[in-house]
């Protein structure tokens, strides 16, 4: 059984929007379900910082050995940081996708907008 | 057939099961006659009426008597057509030991790493070699031909473009089908082509890439370096189309500023073949490492963290990616580049440069003279081409060649090209003299220009000072013995058809008979320069005349393409001829093409290149294409359908009976169908797509028609269509193919890899109108029979309407994954300890495993791999009843390399022999893998893509 942590905000895509120290600045992965389905991550492909990104735009893509897959901006927002640990071991999206497997950390255009997003119960049912 | 006609003799050579066999297999099934199995299989609604229009079958002595006497028909001139292909010496050790070498020929792409670690380390040989001389830091291996890998690295710049870039510019100085081919594929996807001067041109922002060949196709070697930089600086990608040889004199692609090179490695050892099989070639800076297309090899670790090699960043690959593929290459040219690497192998970087030398000072010897005779060369620095216009008439001299049986390439506006390779001879270089000479005299012979210092220095800026070929696998094998014994190392590291049967659902691995392969060697056929004029050709024109006609008569269509080159390229070619149809016919808007879920990856990939959007069309819950999901998108998308992509037999191994409807719908809402001829083995003679509603099909001749797999290459997808496609069929600039309203170029060459075409030539003439119709009925019973089998220990996924498969099915292992944790992969490894090569495994659905047995195996091998598979079954459940343990068990520690085995430790808790010789026959004859299990991500994650320095190899092993 996947690790589905309830405080976090999820899409359909098993990205997840989790709260940080600053305001309205959210970090961005995707679930340990996710990763689960995709197997072995080798690679990671993400954006600079300064970038910016609407809802549900490709931000990047992620390779593993069962899968390449695009991931998705969960809202509208700017990236503000990149997690670069991830070039030297992209297997901490594995170990400890919701700690030190994140991708980018991304300050909101509207902080209000992640309510929209899906809850840990409601993302739960929507993997079955 | 009277007392006294010849036997008839390759039918039962080719059919595995003899009709003894047929009958006991027939009895399992509860059938009593294979009419009556076929009518239970096949629906009645879609079987042909009548017979093929097909010959008689000739014995394997007249089929090679009449290929005698077509082959002789095809004249073989001297060659000094150039325009990237050169006649080579194959070295004869190569030739035997590879390309006449079931034991290299008849293997399936390299998917199952730890049985191919002999290919995979030739073609890593292959990847280095590309690297060194290109002077790049990444080589895939390899693509079809040079104008298609011109083409992907269109796309691959395409996609790196900046902003809304649209612009290609191609130096007009490349070679024409390169430039045709280039064009074809930029057309759908609304890429702007400009072919002009590279100096003149101004590198706007539009641009997003530049195509550059180096040495030009007319011979001239040009200092590229200020325009790369222009290049460079305007934000476009520079591409370089190289020859291989040049590059080892000349400044490589690398050193002045190109970011990808790509070409054709033809002239290391490969035969010209009239067109192919060779492999072309890309290189690329290490930024695009990822974005490469085609296979890439790399080197990973296996369990015991020993070296070992596998193909790298496979999940990037069309299959995974479907709709979001950037390129549809899938089977490519893995046995012509290992032929290549090895010519690399056999000759090290000493050999390689002193062949380019003599090959520049030859053509150095032939500008002298022909300046001393008063023409112009108009080539300034060359390598083995130069371009003259000669004092007196072009055509006067093209007659005197004529007259000599030589061909000289002729630009048309008065100039000619002569283009050398080492198989040139100072006689060669005296008789060209002559012929421009015009009085036949030679004032002055080659030898004598050589003694007169005739050959020039490079320039500096062309003159290569970088090493290359340093790794010591190039500076090993130098003799013959030493290189046969290389090769054989390399050889039984594999498990080919040699070894037993390669199971591979929907990769139909029958038998390459002896005889069908024969005339590929044959100077006749594979020395005729594919720019030779048609009238040199006149055996390879009665082939492609013959194969065109049977193959449309198998597929019940009216015309058929011989060039794409692969099945691939077929589907993509069929969908241009589908998409030039609307616009013909106004419908500019129609782009939505409709492919199941269940789809070969290649044919939404396919679909994008060719300018259209995929919209997925379910599949039923038994497996069938769900026909009110295909009626709801058909009519949603009716005003903007182009085309239905649909495989039949499906890919699940079912004859579904809703065909005919399911073409019906795409016809009335305006689309046309596709159909992908993947599993056409089981249908020939018994049904056609033509009949049953398709408008265009591809062949995988290296599937139903006996061209060997090669290891992942050659192939050919030449497609079949009807009278409303006909007209699209692709035209060729050099010769004259195709339809009145014909696409462009597919491939560099008019008709793909003419010389393989040969094979299945001869395999539907050997077996002719009879034989082929029963290979696809054996071919049925032998996966029915099989199916039939493992019932009771596998569960058959899908089954057609009266429980039986068509020509392979699919046996689920999810329900023994999610019971004891031994997955698919496990079940794949373990039966490399029984001697066999893995079927196909989880495609078409995941966690599952789809067996082919084609015809040609007999039951015997058919029951000893069910036997094999019933085996690991109960070891399974040994895991599932907690009698073996959950990870230290033979399953999840195969394969067994004897090195493990024989280890002075063993802490396993089974036994040494369970692990090694799981059933009796292993121990009559034992297939060791050479590596244990590869581990895919390390290697990913860590990606090496060229010989690792043979240190590293003592390091890893400890």
């Amino acid at each position: 059984m996947s690790e589905i942590p309830s405080d976090l905000h999820y899409t359909e895509e098993h990205e997840y929007l989790k709260a940080t120290d600053e305001d309205g600045v959210y970090a961005v992965g995707v679930t340990d379900y996710a990763q689960g389905e995709l197997g072995d991550v080798v690679f990671l492909e993400l954006p600079d910082v300064g970038s910016s990104f609407g809802k549900m735009d490709v931000f990047g893509t992620i390779e593993a050995v069962k899968a390449v897959s695009d991931l998705y901006c969960p809202l509208e927002g700017e990236v503000v940081a990149v997690n670069e640990a991830l070039d030297d071991d992209p297997s901490l999206v594995n170990s400890d996708p919701y700690g030190d497997g994140w991708m980018i950390k991304l300050k909101l255009a509207d902080a209000n907008e992640v309510s929209s997003l899906l809850s840990a119960d409601s993302y739960a049912e929507h993997i079955g | 057939m009277t007392r006294i006609d010849p036997l008839p003799d390759f039918e039962a050579r080719h059919l595995g099961p003899d009709s003894a066999d047929v009958a006991a297999m027939l009895g399992t099934l509860g059938y009593d006659s294979i009419d009556a199995l076929v009518d239970d299989v096949v629906p009645e609604s879609i079987r042909m009426e009548g017979e093929l229009e097909l010959p008689d079958a000739l014995t394997e002595a007249e089929l090679l008597g009449r290929l005698r006497r077509i082959a002789a028909d095809n004249e073989v001139y001297r060659s000094y057509l150039g325009m990237g292909y050169s006649d080579t010496l194959v070295p004869g050790v190569v030739q035997r030991n590879i390309l006449e070498n079931p034991g290299w020929y008849t293997q399936y792409t390299p998917y199952q790493a730890e049985i191919a670690q002999g290919r995979l380390e030739m073609l890593l040989n292959f990847q280095t070699m590309v690297m060194d001389l290109t002077g790049m830091e990444i080589a895939n291996a390899s693509l079809l031909d040079e104008g298609t890998a011109a083409a992907e690295a269109m796309h691959l710049a395409h996609g790196n473009a900046r902003g809304d870039a649209n612009t290609f510019f191609v130096s007009e100085r490349c070679h024409p089908q390169t430039i045709d081919v280039v064009r074809t594929r930029a057309w759908p996807l609304g890429i702007d082509v400009v072919v002009g001067d590279h100096e003149g041109f101004e590198i706007d922002e539009d641009v997003f890439g530049v195509l550059l060949q180096y040495p030009a196709t007319d011979g001239e070697v040009i200092d590229y370096t200020d325009f790369a930089r222009r290049a460079a600086e305007a934000g476009a990608m520079v591409v370089a189309a190289a020859d291989l040889m040049a590059l080892a004199l000349l400044t490589p692609p690398g050193e002045w500023g190109a970011d990808v090179v790509v070409g054709n490695s033809q002239r290391f050892g490969v035969p010209m073949g009239f067109g192919g099989p060779h492999a072309a070639f890309m290189a690329a800076r290490e930024a695009y490492k990822r974005k490469l297309p085609g296979r890439i090899i790399g080197v990973s670790i296996d369990a015991d963290g020993n070296p070992a090699l596998r193909m790298a960043l496979q999940t990037r690959e069309q299959h995974i990616r479907r709709e979001k593929a950037t390129s549809n290459i899938c089977t490519a040219q893995v046995l012509l580049a290992i032929m290549a690497a090895a010519y690399a192998v056999y000759h090290g970087p000493r050999g390689i440069r002193r062949i380019a030398e003599r090959i520049r000072a030859q053509t150095s010897v032939l500008a002298a003279g022909l300046e001393g005779q008063g023409h112009d060369v108009l080539t300034d620095t060359f390598f083995d081409t130069v371009r003259v216009r000669p004092a007196g008439s072009a055509d006067d001299v093209l007659q005197r060649a004529d007259d000599r049986r030589i061909n000289l390439r002729n630009f048309g506006d008065g100039t000619l090209g002569v283009a050398l390779d080492e198989t040139t001879r100072p006689d060669d270089v005296d008789d060209l003299l002559r012929i421009f000479a015009g009085d036949g005299e030679l004032d002055l012979s080659a030898h004598a220009l050589e003694a007169d210092g005739a050959i020039p220095e490079l320039p500096g800026w062309a003159t290569r000072t970088s090493a290359y070929l340093e790794h010591e696998v190039f500076n090993r094998y130098h003799s013959e013995t030493e290189m046969l014994r290389y090769l054989h190392k390399l050889e039984t590291r594999d498990l080919s058809l040699k070894t037993s049967m390669i199971p591979l659902g929907s990769c139909t691995m029958k038998l390459n008979a002896t005889t069908e392969m024969a005339g590929v060697t044959w100077p006749e056929l594979g020395e005729l320069h594919p720019c030779a004029p048609m009238a040199q050709a006149e055996g390879y024109r009665t082939i492609f005349r013959e194969i065109e006609r049977w193959l449309a008569g198998i597929t019940g269509f009216a015309a058929t393409s011989l060039q794409p080159n692969s099945g691939a390229q077929g589907e993509y070619t069929g969908l241009l001829t589908i998409r030039a149809y609307h616009e013909d016919r106004g419908d500019h808007h129609r782009d939505v093409c409709l492919v199941p879920s269940s789809a070969h990856g290649t044919n939404p990939a396919s679909a994008v290149m060719a300018g259209m959007r995929v919209v997925v069309v379910k599949s039923a819950g038994d497996g069938s294409i769900d026909l009110d999901d295909l009626e709801t998108k058909a009519s949603e998308h009716a005003e903007k359908l182009a085309a239905f992509m649909v495989t039949y037999p499906s890919t699940h191994g079912v004859f579904e009976a809703g065909i005919r409807r399911a073409c019906e719908i795409i016809h009335e809402n305006g689309g046309l169908v596709y159909l992908d001829g993947a599993n056409l083995n089981a249908q020939v003679g018994l049904a056609r797509p033509g009949d049953y509603g398709a408008d265009v099909c591809h062949i995988n001749l290296h599937k139903t028609f006996a061209i060997p797999h090669g290891g992942g290459g050659p192939g050919m997808g030449p497609i079949c269509c009807n009278e409303r496609l006909a007209p699209y069929l692709p035209g060729h600039g050099i010769h004259e193919t195709g339809g009145e309203k014909a696409i462009g170029a597919v491939s560099s060459a008019a008709w793909g890899s003419a010389s393989i075409l040969v094979i299945s030539w001869a395999y539907i003439a050997l077996l002719g109108r009879r034989g082929t119709r029963r290979a696809s009925e054996v071919a049925i019973l032998g996966a029915n029979y099989m199916a039939k089998r493992l019932e009771g220990h596998f569960d058959v996924l899908y089954r057609g309407e009266r429980g039986l498969v068509a020509h392979e099915f699919i046996v689920d292992l999810r329900p023994m994954k999610r019971a004891t944790g031994i997955t698919e992969e496990d079940v794949a490894k373990r039966l490399i300890d029984y001697g066999f090569h893995a079927p196909t495994v989880s495609f078409p659905v995941v966690g599952t495993m789809m067996i082919e047995p084609t015809e040609s195996e007999p039951k015997e091998e058919l029951d000893r791999f069910c036997d094999a598979m019933i085996s690991i079954r109960a070891e399974i459940e040994q895991v599932e009843l907690g009698i073996a343990d959950a990870e230290d068990n033979a399953l999840k520690n195969a394969p067994h390399t004897a090195a493990m085995v024989s280890a002075d430790a063993w802490d396993h808790p089974y036994s040494r022999t369970q692990a090694a010789y799981p059933a009796p026959w292993t121990r009559e004859s034992k297939f060791w893998p050479s590596v244990r299990r590869v581990n895919n991500a390390y290697g990913d994650r860590n990606l090496v893509c060229a010989c690792p320095p043979v240190e590293e190899y003592a390091e890893v092993g400890g």
